[in-house]
């Protein structure tokens, strides 16, 4: 039996309101991919996390733990866990994220900010005082509290000088890009996937040789809401690799199922294996991912038949000098 | 028997959001949903613009089983804004029901 969607959805929006993100996350783990980078603080250009990355081993804690209270009967008092969740932060204590999801979502972003670096872009970073974005809040309709949150993280923006950002995961992308500026007046900040921001740099050329084939999964949001489609097909190109297409791709990509985890996990799951599927008949060495939301699920579905990683890896492995962020032996124990 | 709530139709068609009056009822959005979702757009938004409270309530799950994904937009014919029409009701519901 599925949960009770009001009192799942009001323990994330009572957490976004209270403790400003939908898995509350301390300030010391959103920042720890950051450290050796030597990222300036702050700036008039900032990459922006919005934590999706850091959020996600604590999301994979909970829809599993949430995926075993589907057919229980502890789902009857997810409602009881909301009312003792206003009170203290329940949820820390139920999901508890692995240490090796930690360091694979702390990889990812590292590579990032490394292939940034590399192209000698100019950023700086937020830090502790980076928030979430309110995708979430967003989807599921709960406007005000998404709205409340959102003049928030703008009133940050204002007061810090931000006048560009570059994000690094679709759902951040759409909100900032496309949701706030109808939402906040003079909302006017250049928003910028990192894909798109390396696309357009010309001066990123790969260091290591790289090759093999590698399928491409387009997120539904950076394809049919943010028209970024042939930006990380390009990056993937120019690394070195040939890129194979699945069934469904560019503006048809098929949903990883990930919208849907934290309400509906086994259906979350059905549709991931049917991606995978799909993933896995167009026979390339690997996946490369664009959303740590989609890498997360299809990883989960595909329970370890299939190498899917974020995009960012891959191209890290062209563009940026070896060795220092390469994936632990746990990391790689780790993944499903 | 079906009630109709005027209320909601006030609300449904005050809506800038709400555009599913476009609906041409082909069919195509529930014929390649990956959830396949027969139910959405075509039957809920008939109910929503009709008034249906009750019958767009009594389907409140499969309102959140919608992923967003937009694949049913990408291959609308009368360019029905399904996902940000399901957004809206999710609105109404947290709102109404859920009191968020």
């Amino acid at each position: 039996m599925p949960l009770p969607t009001g009192p799942v959805i009001g323990i994330m929006m009572d957490n976004l309101k209270k403790r400003k993100s939908v898995f509350p996350i301390s300030g010391r783990k959103a920042v720890k991919w950051s450290q050796k980078l030597e990222i300036p603080v702050g700036g008039e250009t900032v990459l922006y996390t919005g934590s999706m990355y850091q959020l996600l081993p604590y999301m994979i804690a909970a829809v599993n733990r949430m995926g075993k209270m589907e057919d229980s009967f502890l789902g009857q008092y997810v409602g009881l866990g909301r009312f003792f969740n206003k009170m203290f932060n329940v949820s820390s204590i139920m999901f508890r994220p692995k240490r090796a999801d930690h360091k694979r979502f702390r990889r990812i972003i590292r590579d990032i900010a490394r292939l940034l670096q590399q192209a000698g872009v100019d950023f700086g970073y937020l830090y502790k005082k980076e928030l979430y974005a309110g995708a979430l809040a967003f989807d599921l309709g709960v406007d005000e509290t998404f709205v409340a949150h959102a003049q928030r993280l703008s009133n940050l923006f204002k007061a810090q000088g931000v006048r560009s950002l570059i994000t690094i995961d679709p759902h951040t992308t759409n909100v900032l890009r496309s949701v706030y500026p109808t939402i906040i007046d003079g909302f006017d900040i250049e928003v910028k996937s990192y894909l798109e921001v390396l696309a357009e740099n010309d001066t990123l050329r790969p260091i290591n040789k790289v090759e093999g084939e590698i399928t491409i999964h387009d997120s539904c949001v950076y394809a049919r809401y943010e028209d970024v489609v042939e930006q990380p097909r390009q990056l993937l190109r120019r690394a070195g690799y040939t890129v194979k297409e699945p069934k469904n791709n560019r503006n048809l990509t098929h949903c990883c199922g990930g919208p849907i985890e934290s309400l509906f996990p086994s259906m979350a799951h059905q549709i991931g294996g049917k991606r995978v599927q799909q993933l896995k008949d167009a026979q390339g060495k690997g996946v490369a991912t664009m959303c740590p939301i989609c890498m997360a699920t299809l990883q989960q579905a595909a329970n370890g038949d299939l190498e899917i990683d974020d995009i960012a890896s891959f191209l890290a492995k062209a563009f940026c000098p070896p060795g220092a962020n390469d994936k632990s032996a746990e990391e790689k124990r780790s993944q499903p | 028997m079906a009630k109709v709530n005027p209320d909601f139709i006030k609300k449904v068609t005050a809506s800038k959001q709400f555009n599913a009056s476009e609906c041409m009822n082909c069919g195509v959005c529930g014929a390649v949903c990956p959830m396949e979702i027969e139910l959405l757009p075509r039957k809920l938004f008939r109910y929503a613009l009709l008034g249906l409270e009750d019958k767009v309530l009594e389907h409140t799950p499969v309102i959140y089983q919608c992923l967003l994904c937009k694949m049913c937009e990408a291959n609308c014919t009368a360019d029905v804004h399904i996902a940000e029409n399901v957004r809206f009701l999710r609105t109404y519901i947290s709102k109404k029901v859920y009191q968020l």
